[in-house]
């Protein structure tokens, strides 16, 4: 866990989407119960079962990754399980195994690795809406503040 | 640095004909392919095999091959041929670069023994010098299962210096749509005699010539 002084944003967001800024680097696991979006590095595990995870365009993850839904338009180096739907954009990179119920890749995309369609699990209802936190970061995570936000958990080393 | 006949600089040229000139956003067409054919008439009726291609990932290969309730492993050989071959210096003489010839075939080819049931390499093979291609083609023979069948092309015109290059997609089982990317050359000729020789540790090879100069080539492990 980084050493470095606190620093908290608090910003309420009706989007109820957590986001790691382009500066931001985290080698760690990040577990998280809301929608997030990583626009920085991650070097771990990234876990998001009910939500979706958005890796933006400059956004770097050496990880296993694990979400309802995962939205790639940058890079992703690692295997990836995604219980309804992952979404290749196309100057996207993908370099793992996919495991997915379903599946889209736009031309353009560079994708290397296995794809299993996996069945979607049974009688789940449709998925309930994010609950809102009562406080939600839509600024950047910088540090170790964000161990403590509502829905996101971040273990490990990040630097800014 | 080159320029344009108006004298305005250009990047340097890829190995590809650029994908983004006006003949190469041309429309895909469409052709039947008897080889495809073949090969998914060998898969029919079975479940959860494991199919390589070669082609990279697109929605109607992945779409086609996980419908039939199969598992698709992709990579994108030509660009990984690029990688491991271009730059610096002739893409074919760099063939013989062990480290380079390593880099491809780990890139490309590193699976356990008997992974697949079932290739489809599309043109690849014929950018492949010996010894690589006899390499490439063993790796092959390793990696897929007995019964097993791959699917490949080969440009049949003996006489065309540059070959074209397509991205292939499976529209049907025996309905292919090509869409140009470019052309390059191909680093030799194949005839039957000579794919026959390459497909030797195969327990069959069987040819279909096409009209436009295309040799399809379905090898049964």
């Amino acid at each position: 866990m980084s050493t470095a002084p606190a620093v908290s944003h608090h910003t309420s967001d009706v989007r109820g989407s957590a986001v790691i800024g382009k500066s931001v680097m985290i080698k760690g696991q990040i577990f998280s119960r809301e929608d997030l979006t990583i626009d920085g590095e991650i070097d771990g595990s990234v876990e998001l079962q009910e939500h979706r995870l958005t890796v933006g365009p400059h956004g770097k993850v050496q990880a296993g990754v694990k979400a309802r839904e995962i939205v790639v338009l940058g890079t992703i180096h690692g295997n990836v399980e995604a219980s309804d739907k992952i979404d290749i954009r196309k100057d996207a990179r993908l370099v793992g195994d996919i495991k997915t119920a379903r599946i889209v890749i736009e031309d353009g995309a560079y994708f290397k690795g296995s794809i299993d369609i996996a069945k979607p699990e049974i009688s789940k209802a449709a998925p309930a809406a994010a609950p809102k936190p009562a406080i939600t970061n839509s600024a950047p995570v910088v540090s170790a503040a964000a161990a403590s936000a509502p829905a996101s958990q971040l273990s490990g080393d990040v630097k800014r | 640095m080159l320029r344009d006949r108006r004298g305005s600089e250009l990047e340097p040229p890829s190995l590809y004909s650029p994908e983004g000139s006006a003949a190469s956003a041309a429309q895909p067409h469409i052709r039947t392919s008897n080889g495809l054919d073949q090969f998914f008439s060998s898969i029919e009726d079975r479940e959860n095999l494991s199919i390589l291609d070669f082609a990279g990932a697109s929605q109607a290969n992945v779409g086609f091959i996980t419908t039939l309730g199969h598992r698709i492993y992709s990579n994108d050989i030509l660009r990984t041929l690029d990688e491991a071959f271009g730059g610096e210096g002739d893409f074919v003489a760099n063939q013989a670069d062990p480290q380079k010839a390593g880099y491809f075939l780990r890139e490309s080819l590193d699976f356990s023994e008997r992974s697949f049931d079932g290739a489809l390499v599309w043109d690849t093979l014929q950018f492949l010098a010996p010894p690589l291609l006899q390499e490439t083609v063993d790796r092959l023979f390793h990696v897929l299962r007995p019964g097993s069948a791959l699917l490949a092309f080969f440009h049949a015109d003996e006489k065309a210096n540059l070959v074209p290059l397509y991205h292939y997609r499976i529209v049907e089982k025996k309905t292919l749509s090509l869409t140009s990317r470019g052309e390059r050359k191909s680093a030799q000729y194949f005839n039957n005699r000579s794919l026959e020789k390459l497909f030797q540790k195969f327990n069959s090879v069987k040819f279909f010539l096409t009209r436009d100069h295309l040799r399809e080539v379905i090898v049964r492990r």
